[in-house]
């Protein structure tokens, strides 16, 4: 099975919608434990990725992704805007050339999208931050075999679930230390949206 | 003779237009350009501004970040790598204190490093 450049729209269509629908939710968490801005600032990015998306014509799912990583570094503003940028262009260029996207090929590219995210955060696992839903993924998706909607939504869910309980290092909310455990982590909460895309498309057909 | 360029990088407009005066007052002859805010006006950073910010304030001496909180780092080296200039470093220094030490240092005709290294010494 292979990921193409349909799969990898519809995949930013369902991330928008779930981001759009959850806009007000990931605010309110935010404005618990960060700046409150996060809802705003992923809805505001989402909506404009795909608009670009729809309407330019695409020969590989690199060059979606470089456009997905352009919009969101242009137009999120917060931290996310930067991570999630980071993310999406490391995916663009390790499949860069490649006209099929075999799924060792998108293992590759998720793992090196989670190198870029901790590149750019400075952040490890256990800190609360993004990178705790982004890790058990990229580590699920390594010991599959083949694309696996089930797994890819589950680990993503509890994950994010896990964050409510960490107190954060990084970001906005390390300053409120000990203050910021029972809360989830808003990034792992938009990344969660977007892996629960990514297995409704798979669910769909890759 | 050139002259170190300097950015600044903020959440807030208002932050960066503020240090950028209080820079000018006493060293006029470097040239301190503000990114703060993100695009539309809001509270945040832009990679954008910042590339824009770096072209404006660019001399073959090189150009000195300074950021204050958060992404404002994320996006300065982000910028760094999208540029097409090579002499451009980020100072690990309180943005306005840093700015302002860096400003006199590069006012003095000193080189990229020597400017970097004297406003990450400025508060110690």
């Amino acid at each position: 099975m292979e990921l193409q450049v349909n799969h990898v729209i519809t995949w930013m269509e369902k991330s928008n919608e779930k981001i759009q629908t959850n806009k007000d939710f990931l605010s309110a968490l935010d404005r618990a434990i960060g700046d409150g801005d996060h809802g705003i600032n992923m809805a505001r990015g989402f909506n404009e990725v795909v608009t670009k998306i729809k309407e330019t014509d695409y020969s590989t799912v690199s060059d979606v992704l470089k456009d997905v990583s352009m919009t969101l570094l242009s137009k999120v503003g917060g931290a996310s805007g930067p991570l999630y940028g980071t993310a999406f262009l490391k995916m663009s260029t390790s499949l860069k050339g490649r006209e099929k996207i075999d799924y060792s090929l998108f293992v590759n590219a998720v793992s090196e999208a989670l190198n870029g995210i901790k590149m750019r955060g400075k952040a490890s696992t256990g800190e609360k931050t993004l990178v705790d839903v982004w890790e058990p993924i990229v580590e699920q998706l390594q010991k599959d075999s083949d694309f696996e909607a089930v797994t890819i939504e589950t680990t993503a869910k509890n994950s994010m679930e896990a964050t409510k309980a960490i107190e954060a290092k990084k970001g906005r909310a390390a300053y409120l230390g000990e203050r910021s455990v029972g809360h989830l982590d808003p990034g792992s909460v938009s990344s969660y949206y977007i892996f629960s895309a990514l297995s409704e498309v798979i669910k769909e057909g890759v | 003779m050139s002259h170190v360029g300097i950015v600044l990088i903020s959440h807030s407009s208002k932050v960066v237009e503020g240090i950028k005066d209080i820079i000018n007052q006493m060293v006029p002859n470097v040239v301190v350009e503000p990114a703060g805010g993100t695009e539309d006006h809001g509270i945040g950073t832009s990679v954008e501004k910042i590339l824009q910010a770096i072209e404006n304030a660019y001399s073959e001496k090189g150009v000195l970040l300074f950021y204050d909180i958060g992404s404002a780092m994320m996006n300065a080296e982000l910028a760094i790598e999208l540029s097409e200039h090579e002499n451009i470093e980020i100072a690990n220094a309180p943005i306005l204190e840093g700015a302002f030490v860096a400003s006199v240092e590069s006012g003095m005709g000193k080189t990229l490093e020597e400017v970097k290294q004297a406003a990450e010494k400025a508060v110690k």
